[in-house]
């Protein structure tokens, strides 16, 4: 590789994130394929609640913070009236796959032209490790002691699955970015997200698996491996939906 | 070669693990934030793949142009 920069839209200082925390990565990832894409200042980043939230601590671009869960509803309005701008909303699970269900789902439905970045980390990260939809079977969170019962809480929700099947939605994968391979991959899907948006395409959603080593109480090191064994195999990583390919 | 901001790190370990050439170690040393930081065991075994950096959660590694390396 010829050149490896700091990307221009973060500041210099460390992120808000626990150590290993995989939110770093993501974040820095979006901000590597807007410089790549030259759209620096150009982008808004809608930012949600919960963890997704401590980048604003250090996105030195244009951002707006909004209530829990309606990042896609304050998305559709920005982007709406400034659809030159590459406008992403940055969402963890807790936040998309709970109380932002009906955003999301109006809005792909809706076939809004932004892209949403989903962090999966299967845990409700910031309030104290609850457990979240898309918590796994069996794992162990503050709300489930005894591992996730589906018997009383039901199954982990798979939002790619549940996005790809409607019709609005041009672009939609799942990335895991425990290992180099899927982060260069998670890299050309957010990139290829980012395009389609700034074609006019439409509605774009990635979804990229992370980690919680302080709520998982793993080190770093261990949650990419529970991720391998455990997270991966369930929520499979792929493109579940690509529209611009299916036409050629 | 690449260059580590030891003030960003938060020593997860990510980059040690990937490295391919198994080059990159934690040292003694804390930064300000009061984490250890890794170096570069042997330099000159460095192919400045960047796998390093292109793990590192915090954008603490850079790779710099070729002839802009200050170590020459």
């Amino acid at each position: 590789m010829a050149e490896y920069k700091r990307a221009s839209l973060l500041a210099d200082s460390p992120s808000g994130y626990c150590p290993g925390c995989l939110h770093g990565l993501a974040t820095k990832l979006i901000a590597e394929v807007i410089d790549d894409l030259g759209q620096a200042d150009n982008s808004l980043n809608v930012i949600s609640v919960g963890c997704s939230a401590l980048n604003l601590l250090y996105w030195s671009g244009d951002n707006l913070s909004v209530a829990h869960g309606r990042a896609p509803a304050a998305a559709t309005g920005i982007k709406r009236t400034n659809p030159e701008r590459l406008v992403f909303a940055y969402q963890g699970d807790g936040d998309l796959a709970a109380i932002g269900l009906a955003e999301i789902m109006s809005a792909a439905n809706r076939g809004e032209n932004f892209t949403v970045i989903f962090a999966n980390n299967q845990t409700y990260g910031m309030t104290g490790g609850q457990m979240a939809p898309t918590t796994l079977i069996g794992q162990k969170t503050t709300t489930s002691i005894y591992g996730r019962d589906p018997q009383t809480t039901g199954y982990p929700m798979k939002m790619c699955e549940l996005i790809s099947t409607l019709e609005a939605p041009v672009f939609v994968a799942r990335y895991a970015l425990n290992s180099p391979k899927g982060v260069n991959d998670a890299r050309k899907g957010i990139k290829k997200a980012f395009e389609l948006q700034l074609a006019g395409k439409g509605f774009t959603f990635i979804e990229l698996l992370t980690n919680c080593p302080t709520n998982w109480k793993m080190s770093p090191m261990q949650t990419l491996e529970y991720m391998n064994t455990n997270t991966i195999p369930y929520f499979k990583p792929g493109i579940y939906k690509d529209k611009e390919a299916d036409v050629k | 070669m690449i260059e580590i901001n030891a003030s960003l790190c938060k020593n997860c370990g990510y980059c040690i693990k990937f490295c391919p050439r198994q080059i990159l170690e934690i040292g003694n040393v804390r930064n300000r934030r009061g984490h250890f930081y890794p170096h570069l065991t042997d330099a000159d075994k460095c192919t400045s793949c960047a796998i390093c950096a292109s793990m590192c959660p915090e954008g603490a590694i850079e790779l710099p142009p070729k002839g802009a390396d200050s170590h020459g």
